[in-house]
This record gives C-alpha cells, structure tokens and sequence, in this order.
C-alpha cells in the first residue's frame, strides 16, 4: 500500500511501486479527468500539480509521491484555476477536449507563478503541452485573457 | 450528469413516446433530399427520433454523427433549435445509438457515420425538419389546449405563447400533449431572414472539458472491467508463430493471456500490469509474408512507376500534342510521407459479450461498418451488437477504420473472456504510431507548357499511391481503376487549361496499412497542384494572385476567397527583406479555401511561419466561431505535417514510435491565425477538412518567395 494525498485527501494505493503515478490516479483512484497520451513524458496530457509545480504523472513513480500534495484537475480551486477554465471557456478554446485537462494543469501552475506571462513565457510553460486539434492561438489568447482576470481583482 | 453515455435503443424510445410524463419523444419520417443519397439512389423512410424534449423543459438532442473536437454537438443541435425555437440553454447534445435505418449519414446512403466533413451538409434538411417537426406539434398541442388559431401562436426561447390572450405555456408542460398530435410529412421550415440561432457563434454543447468531466473510452470504468493491450509484429502481415508467455504469467494482475488474429493479448486488472506483461512477452513472429521494403525504396519504385503511363482519370484535349511542340516543358516532381494521424486519445474500446450479442463503448466514427465487422468475426446479426458512441480524443480520420481493426482486436479479446467480461482495448502511443494506418506515402510528377501570355496550354498530373478504397466496403467507389480518394484534387483541378491529363498508378504490392487522414487525397494533391500553378506564375512573369484569378474565370467561389485572403493578409504590401508571403486557394469536401502564410527565414535555412490568413466559403456560416476553430485547427494540423510529419520504413519496420521522434506542432511553433468567412446563402459545407491541405502550398509558396528556393517534398524539415 502507497498513502498518497490527492486533492487534500488521503488515499491508499495498493499497485506495484514503479507504478506511474498516471496510473494510480486513473485506474485505482478513479479520477479520469487526468489523461494517457504518450507515457514518456512528451505530451502534457497528464500533468497534475505535485507540490505546486506542474508535472507529468505518466513518467513519475507512485513510490515518489508519498508525503507531496497532489492536485489533479477534479481538485482544482484555486482562484487563478477558476479564472483560468472561465477564460477556457469564453475562448472556445476546446474541440476534443482530451488533452485539455492538462493544457489548463499547465496554464494554472504558470499564472500562479506568473500572473503577467510574456509569449514567451507562454511558449516556455506551454510546450510541453501538446494539442492535436490545434487551439494553440486560443490557448494563448485564453491565458491572457485569465491574466486580466486574475489581475483585473 | 453523464447525458452522453447515457443509453438509447428502441425499446427506450418507443416508451418514451408511449409515456406521456416522460415528455416528446419525436418519432417521425423524414423525407430525404433525393440529391444527397448518392450511394443507394433511395432515401431513408424508417422512423427518426432526433428530439426528446424533457418535462424540466430540457430539449435532448440526439445527434448521429460523433462529436471528437469538430464541434458537430453544437452545429446539428443548431439546426434542431432553430427551427424549434428552443432557449439554447436548455439543449443538451447525446450520440445517438447505432442504427443506420434512423441515423444514416444521408450523403452515403444508409450507412451511420461521420467523415468527409459532411456532418452538418447532409444535416442541415434534415435536422431542421426535425426541429420544425416538433415545433408544429407543439403549437398544435397549445392551439388545441388554448382553443385558438395554431397561426396566431408564437414560439420563442422554449416557450409556446399567444398574445390576444395572454397564454403562454413551456415546451416541458405541453410536451405530453404535443406527443398525441399527428406527425406533419411536411413542416415548414424558416427562410434565412428568419434565423435566431444560425450564422450565431452560440456557446458548444459538449461541456465539461475544461473540469476533467467529460467521458472518453479511455475513462470508462464499468463493473468487474479488466485492460487488455496487444503485442502486435513489428511488420505488417505477420503472424504469431508461437510465444512464451511464462514471465508473464507470474506478474500478479495478469487476468489472462490471448492469441488473436493481430497478435497476442495481455488482459490484466489495469493498464500498469497490462503493459508490463505486454512487454514480458516472448513472441516469435511467422514472417513469411510480412511486408518488408523501406520507405526509400517504395519511393524508388513509384519514380520508375511515374515515367509510365497511368490510368487516366481524366482527359481534356491532347497534352502530347502540345508538349511535342512546345519550347519548354516545365516539369516537377514531388514527394510525400506516411503520416500517422496521432490523435491526442490513442486508440481504444471497451467490449463486452453477453448472451444477448455485443455491446462496445468507444469513440465509433462509421457505426454501422464496425457493426457488421464484429457481427461477422461473431457470427452474430448487426442489430446484435450495440455501439454506445463517446467523445473521441480526435480521431482525424483514424477511427473511421475500414478493418474495423482495433475494435476488431477489442471484440476477439473479449471472446475469449468469460461471458459478460467487460474489457477495455488500450493501444499506447507506440502501438498507435507504429501499428498501422496512415495516410498514404505518394509520388507525383507535373509537367506543363505554357501559351505565349505565359497561360498554361498544357497540364500533365501523374500520381502513385496506394489505393484507401480497395479491398475495403468502401470498394465501389473505385470506379475504372481509380480510387476517388486517389485524385480528389487534382482531377477537379479548377483552373482553364484547354489540355489536361491526370493519371493515377496504384501500386497493389505495397501493403502498408492505408486509411483517409484529414482531407485525404487533397493531403497531397493541393500540395502539387498549388505549388506548381505558383511556379508556372513566377515562369510567366505574372502574380501568383492575378495568375490563378485569371485561370479561375467560371470559378466564382474559389475566386471569393482568393480575393479575400489576399486583402486581409495584405497581398502586394511591401515585405521585409528575409520574409516571403505565399498563397493557395483549394476546394474540399465543396469547401473553398484559400490561406496567405507568411514566413521568415533565417541566414542557416531554418524559417518559422509567422502568420496565417485564411478565408473560407462553406456556405451558410451555422456557427462562425466553430467555423474558425475549425479552419484554425485544421490549418495547424495540415501544418504540423507539412514542418515534421513524416512515418519512415526500414524493412518493413516502422522507425518512429512516440512524440519526441513523430514530432508534432508545439504552441511555441504556432503562426498568428486570422479567419474570415465568406457571407453566402448556399447550402452548408464541410469545415472540419478543407484548411488542412491548403498550408503546406501557402508555406512553400511563402518561402520560395523569400529563397528562391523550391520546396517539393514534404516535409520541409
């Protein structure tokens, strides 16, 4: 058993301890909003917050997660993670969606550190994420967007 | 809230229908335009329910085609709301079930399905006749009710009203007893003066994507459900000769071990323990008619194909005649790549078998195709096996598998489980990159003379490639030898030249796993056919926008939007030196699109693409803003390939594997994007393909004007 604490709550894991952390989530917690893209690390499809600071959990083993926070996008609720869905939302920035769990993990870590984010920034916190439909101008957009928001009160 | 995996099927419907509590339940039949069954030459007269409107005033629509990111939830439910006069807000969007005879895709006779950008075009009667359909009833049901004339009776946001007296009433409280009204054959439906919601940017109804809720195959979890992955051979066209399985036997989790047709399965209790003893898997592969060549020698084959005549696919005047005396002949070969499609979900599908027949839950793009595939492998009838479409992580052509391969793979591993075992098939990324499918590697060869005002005479258009059509159900469309999907494109190669040839050679010894990939044959056809015309422009001295105007004469619309991208983008404006702009106008899917890309280069060579102008004519813009998310989109994925997309053979074995050596476009590579529409009043069109082939012209153009340089492969890299 491997006690992990996942948005704010404990749970216990019983898999083996080169697990991916991806997978603990989504096959033994159930919480599926956090995708399967690529598992080397590549995509951003799965990026959760561990401690803060924005991570794929396809490539990160369950034994090394013991005793950090987690947050998945089903405990998002920060008021920049707010700002930033609304913007998401506004922007229309979303077609399939699948690997928008994990775009708005990454814009939420990179506005919470960066509340004024340059492009090039935005292209540094970004790129590891990719998004086959191609939203990229709105992804963009849409992070300014939630800037204003965050800064705008 | 899970509306979308929520379950239909016939039974459901016909008590819903007979339950008056349970709301309006439209069951009607719809005529169907005569011009848009173009396969079976019939129509589709069985009953259609599109419409359940709720008594909490909710109004379901149930939508045939499946929503994977192209925004068909929002354009179709359009369609339905409009003519119903429904409050957006209260439409909800569900996949309907499998069932050709009510949910045919009209453009292909009675097949369900989604693809060639063709959602919303054989929709857009249809679903507007639903929605009138309903919204007589209702009005009939207030008229009856209120005992006044149904012609005074007005509907608007969802609610039902008649101003001399003062009554009003929802949709939820009349719908019990609009149910009882009799079904109009013929209902009227608005004239385009009369839209309230078409040619709005109105908000999509395939929520919860921006909070992890909504539900993809990948995320279903049902009661006792067990993963199974697949060790598929490393060349296409092997077959298991024997393995060992002992290492994998002893990794707890493991469920069971499975042979079937592609290889061998490994079904365990997750996906982490299905993938270990997946790779544990000692396979010895009977490689005795595997296909073994390389990329680099079909490509050879094809150029020694491509100096021989091909079929011809389409002939105006005598091209040889004018080539035999003309001073020069202008000549050009190009080639193009297996892509991958490398959607965002990779491929997957939860089957299970049960006494009564099949049940599959997966993002299914041509429903009844993959039914009759797992009837057939099942010995079972199609109405026997029940699809539950989802939300796909795109798709891009990839799901719409001729081979039904994968779901076929899902249902043979599901045989051999105990009866009523759900298990859900999870390809990775490599499997999904390396196990087949892509869009066809391709070699063309263009010649041309021109007339004295440097006017193309004479065009001559050779292509190879593999057929996508053949020895799939698709195969009556190859007609003569030529695959459609071979020379779309090309063969309606637009511009007045009074001697036209293009011909087509179909190599049958390739076996590469080939299949549509967004825009198809266009893919590479536009490719050609807009760098070419753009260098036969430079030859006679005349600009690329003028040249084409001046060919385009009878070709309105693509003059539209050439016209339109040219003034937005700025055409004929002075550039910096070091920056080159390059344009491409191309019909798809009856489709206009033209693209001005803007680049710059670099002293090493490298270049990025910096802006990107893009007009469209799809005809009745439905939703503008889905639209341009469209045309955005399908620009950046034509892009992505045209930069990097590239599948490379080495003896049969394909080389990439995952994102890092299958490199796609990146937000740091994206090129400013603007979109503008053209106004029309013609019947709607495809969106969801037709910007994709249109780029890599437009980018190639772009950086021969700024190098001088001719760029005739892709891709560029």
């Amino acid at each position: 058993m491997i006690k992990l604490n996942i948005n704010n709550k404990d749970v216990h894991v019983d898999v083996s301890a080169d697990t991916p952390l991806l997978w603990a989530i989504r096959d033994h917690i159930k919480l599926t909003g956090t995708k399967f893209g690529c598992g080397i690390a590549q995509c951003g499809a799965c990026t959760v917050h561990v401690d803060g600071q924005p991570v794929r959990s396809c490539v990160v083993p369950v034994s090394n997660m013991e005793n950090k926070k987690i947050t998945t996008i089903e405990g998002l609720d920060s008021n920049v993670a707010k700002a930033v869905q609304a913007s998401w939302d506004d922007m229309a920035v979303v077609q399939c969606g699948y690997c928008q769990s994990g775009q708005i993990m990454s814009a939420t870590a990179l506005l919470s550190a960066n509340t004024n984010p340059s492009d090039d920034d935005i292209d540094k916190a970004m790129s590891g994420n990719i998004c086959r439909c191609g939203a990229y101008a709105r992804i963009r957009k849409a992070i300014k967007d939630a800037a204003s928001r965050i800064n705008g009160g | 809230m899970n509306r979308m995996i929520k379950k239909y099927n016939r039974r459901e419907f016909i008590r819903l229908s007979a339950s008056t509590s349970a709301g309006l339940t439209l069951a009607m039949h719809l005529p169907v335009n005569a011009q848009s069954a173009v396969k079976s030459g019939g129509g589709i007269f069985d009953p259609n329910a599109f419409i359940s409107i709720h008594e909490d005033n909710t109004v379901e629509i149930i939508i045939k085609h499946i929503e994977f990111g192209q925004g068909t939830f929002t354009g179709i439910s359009t369609l339905v709301a409009e003519e119903l006069d429904a409050d957006w807000n209260l439409v909800q969007a569900v996949h309907a079930p499998a069932d050709a005879s009510r949910y045919a895709n009209l453009r292909w006779g009675t097949i369900q399905g989604t693809g060639g950008s063709s959602a919303i075009s054989n929709s857009y009667t249809q679903m507007r006749q639903a929605g009138a359909a309903a919204r007589q009833m209702l009005v009939a049901a207030a008229a009856e009710k209120w005992k006044v004339s149904a012609g005074d009776i007005e509907v608007k946001d969802s609610v039902v009203s008649h101003a001399a007296t003062g009554k009003q009433a929802t949709f939820g409280e009349l719908a019990g007893a609009a149910s009882r009204q009799p079904v109009p054959s013929e209902p009227t439906i608005k004239s385009a003066a009369e839209f309230r919601l078409i040619g709005k940017s109105l908000p999509r109804k395939d929520p919860g994507k921006t909070s992890g809720e909504a539900t993809f195959t990948q995320d279903l979890n049902l009661s006792g459900q067990l993963t199974a992955m697949v060790a598929h051979s490393p060349r296409f066209g092997a077959t298991v000769a024997s393995f060992d399985a002992s290492a994998v036997e002893k990794l707890p989790g493991v469920e069971k071990i499975v042979q079937i047709s592609s290889g061998v399965a490994v079904v365990a209790k997750d996906y982490w323990t299905a993938k270990k003893g997946r790779d544990l898997l000692k396979i010895q592969w009977n490689e005795a008619n595997a296909f073994s060549m390389g990329t680099e020698e079909i490509m050879d084959s094809y150029r020694s194909l491509a100096e021989t005549p091909g079929t011809v696919a389409r002939q105006d005047g005598d091209v040889d005649a004018v080539f035999k005396s003309a001073d020069t002949v202008y000549e050009a070969t190009y080639e193009y790549p297996y892509l991958s499609h490398s959607a965002m979900e990779p491929m997957n599908c939860v089957a299970q078998i049960t006494e009564s027949g099949c049940e599959l839950w997966y993002g299914s793009q041509i429903q009844t195709m993959d039914q009759n595939a797992v009837a057939k492998l099942l010995g079972i009838t199609t109405e026997q096996v029940k699809i539950n479409t989802l939300y796909a992580g795109g798709s891009f052509g990839r799901r719409a598998n001729s081979h039904s391969d994968y779901v076929l793979e899902a249902v043979a591993i599901a045989k051999e489980l105990p009866q009523g075992t759900p298990v859900k098939l999870v390809w990775s990324r490599e499997d999904d990159t390396r196990a087949g499918y892509y869009r066809p590697l391709n070699y063309h060869r263009v010649r041309a003379a021109l007339d004295a005002n440097g006017m193309p005479l004479a065009w001559e258009h050779r292509i190879v490639g593999q057929s996508i059509m053949s020895g799939t159900p698709f195969a009556g469309m190859v007609q003569n030898n030529i695959d459609p999907s071979s020379v779309e494109g090309a063969r309606n190669l637009p511009y007045h030249i009074p001697n036209m040839q293009v011909e087509l050679h179909t190599p049958e010894d390739i076996n590469v796993p080939v299949l549509w990939w967004r825009s198809v044959g266009s893919t590479h056809t536009a490719h050609t056919t807009e760098t070419f015309i753009d260098e036969l422009a430079h030859a006679a001295g005349k600009d690329p926008v003028d040249y084409r105007m001046q060919l385009l004469k009878d070709h309105p619309r693509h003059r539209g939007v050439l016209k339109m991208a040219a003034e937005k983008a700025g055409w004929g404006k002075p550039i910096a030196a070091g920056r080159g702009r390059g344009i491409a106008v191309h019909e798809s899917f009856k489709s206009f699109v033209a693209e001005v890309a803007e680049v710059s280069v670099n002293a090493d060579g490298s270049f990025s693409v910096d802006r990107v102008v893009i007009a469209v004519d799809c005809g009745v813009a439905v939703n503008p803003d889905v639209i341009k998310a469209q045309m955005e989109g399908g620009m950046v994925y034509g892009l992505s390939a045209a930069l990097s997309g590239k599948i490379t053979l080495e003896n049969g074995m394909v080389k990439e594997s995952n994102f890092h050596d299958y490199q796609v476009l990146r937000i740091n590579q994206m090129p400013e994007v603007e979109v503008h529409i053209v106004s029309s009043t013609e019947s709607p069109t495809g969106v969801g393909e037709p910007a994709t082939p249109v780029i890599a012209p437009a980018v190639a153009n772009a950086l021969f004007a700024a190098t001088g340089r001719k760029y005739y492969n892709l891709p560029f890299a």
